[in-house]
């Protein structure tokens, strides 16, 4: 990622980013003076299909 | 699903409409259910002699010695062994117990009745801190406190409560948060209102002004004699809700310093355990990480309702105190615990906080789902027997147990 605010023009424009899943997208960005929010998520269950189905027929 | 949502509203109204009152201190023989001569109940889920800790083995040999049971720690020890005594947890009688959670007939305890669902708990007075037997602590130091509280302390607690017709827990718990303490590990506001509240019944009704003098001192120079008045409300709270219908909400979580346990209101009384893990915290000076015992006690049916590593936002200073981070990090741990939680408590709220509720009602579903954990403040006991208390700390409720009970009420609904 440029850190050149010239560089972004082929997105139009300051880049402000909201990254889901893998934090070191989002630390790579914040060093380099990127407006980043990393998402505090993961998949339901760990990731456990068969737990995950249980609770969506539980409700959730 | 309609059935859990109406099980869960059930389970919530109860434990917020619960109004637990400690009434009285009364000898263990008398009063707790089920328990008799050569019995011990112990903190966490069902253990037998030979799977358990050294300080739990520890606690054992003294409260033996300490009955009478056997002249010294070695018969003790013995006994034990031998199948001579009869375990079974304090969860099972009503009781709970912290750390070690020694309960025999002649400790005095504590009663705490929920005026509205017309239960009592029970609970053992607490110790004190450092070499004590609910850390494993063994010695003739440690069974002489336990004899005065039996013969000074609790009786002369039981007059005065008796006199003043108890003392109200919820306005206390309310009033101890918006003082800083969470209930777990820090109890210095609750234990300084306790002893505002029943130092004058107290002396009214003791014919012995020594004793009374003891007892006074006893109770203000223990931070964490609240703790053991917050563990009996906690059980009187979450008992009435031990068997609804459908609900996935957690009724107790306890740790036997070999296995966590937790219970569900849909499942009844049933047990899921997963090994109790080592708590990550501060050590008192002299000790390390290396003597530490894996986390036990009952106490964890104080972030059961909703305190404790739930309410650490209402107290930054133990964030520091069990080496959570820094102060400023206490309100995460609240709306971390919130995620997980059915609803929050109007009544026990947090002021830094915009008097935020505390988070109230574990829903199994929503920790297995989001993978957020309970997080719990507690002691750290040494690994060996007769040390005592090393330390303090956060320890994480493990996984294993929430999802196999999420399994097994999906099974009782008839879900696959």
């Amino acid at each position: 990622m440029p850190s050149d605010k010239s560089q972004r023009s082929t997105l139009g424009g300051e880049i402000f980013v909201i990254n889901v899943g893998l934090e070191k997208f989002a630390v790579e960005l914040s060093e380099q003076n990127v407006p980043v929010i990393q998402v505090d998520w993961k998949p339901p269950a760990g990731g456990d299909t068969e737990l995950a189905a249980l609770l969506s027929k539980m409700g959730l | 699903m309609q059935l859990i949502e109406q099980g869960n509203q059930e389970a919530i109204r109860r434990m917020l409409s619960a109004e637990p009152v400690l009434i009285d201190v009364v000898p263990a023989k008398e009063i707790v259910p089920g328990l008799k001569d050569r019995m011990i109940l112990h903190a966490g889920p069902p253990i037998t002699w030979d799977r358990m800790c050294g300080p739990m083995q520890g606690a054992i040999a003294g409260i033996i010695v300490f009955e009478g049971w056997a002249k010294d720690l070695d018969a003790a020890l013995d006994m034990a062994a031998a199948g001579e005594i009869e375990f079974d947890p304090n969860h099972h009688h009503d009781a709970v117990g912290p750390m070690t959670g020694m309960t025999t007939v002649s400790q005095p305890m504590l009663v705490v009745e929920n005026k509205t669902g017309g239960n009592r708990a029970y609970c053992a007075i607490n110790e004190g801190l450092g070499k004590v037997m609910r850390f494993g602590g063994n010695d003739q130091e440690v069974l002489n406190r336990l004899a005065w509280i039996r013969d000074v302390l609790g009786p002369g607690m039981g007059g005065a409560l008796r006199e003043m017709g108890g003392i109200e827990l919820k306005p206390l718990i309310a009033r101890g948060l918006s003082m800083g303490d969470e209930m777990h590990q820090r109890n210095v506001a609750c234990s300084g209102l306790v002893l505002r509240a029943i130092a004058s019944s107290m002396a009214k009704t003791s014919k012995d002004a020594t004793a009374l003098s003891e007892a006074l001192a006893f109770i203000s120079a223990n931070d964490q004699f609240h703790l053991n008045i917050a563990m009996a409300m906690g059980k009187a709270i979450m008992d009435p809700l031990r068997d609804i219908e459908g609900s996935s909400i957690v009724t107790a979580m306890s740790r036997n310093g070999t296995e966590f346990g937790i219970r569900v209101s849909g499942t009844g009384d049933e047990w899921f355990t997963a090994p109790v893990e080592m708590p990550e915290g501060l050590y008192f000076a002299g000790y390390t990480e290396a003597d530490a015992n894996p986390d036990m006690g009952d106490s964890t049916i104080v972030e059961t309702i909703g305190l404790g590593g739930f309410a650490m936002g209402a107290s930054p200073a133990v964030a520091g105190f069990v080496g959570a981070g820094a102060a400023s990090e206490a309100a995460n741990y609240t709306h971390r615990m919130g995620e997980i939680c059915a609803s929050e408590n109007p009544e026990w709220t947090i002021p830094a906080m915009d008097y935020l509720g505390v988070p109230t009602g574990i829903d199994i579903r929503l920790v297995v789902e989001t993978g957020i954990v309970p997080t719990i403040n507690t002691g750290i006991a040494h690994r060996e027997p007769g040390v005592g208390q090393v330390g303090a700390g956060v320890v994480r409720a493990p996984m294993a147990c929430f999802e196999q009970a999420v399994r097994r009420l999906a099974e009782k609904l008839g879900i696959s």
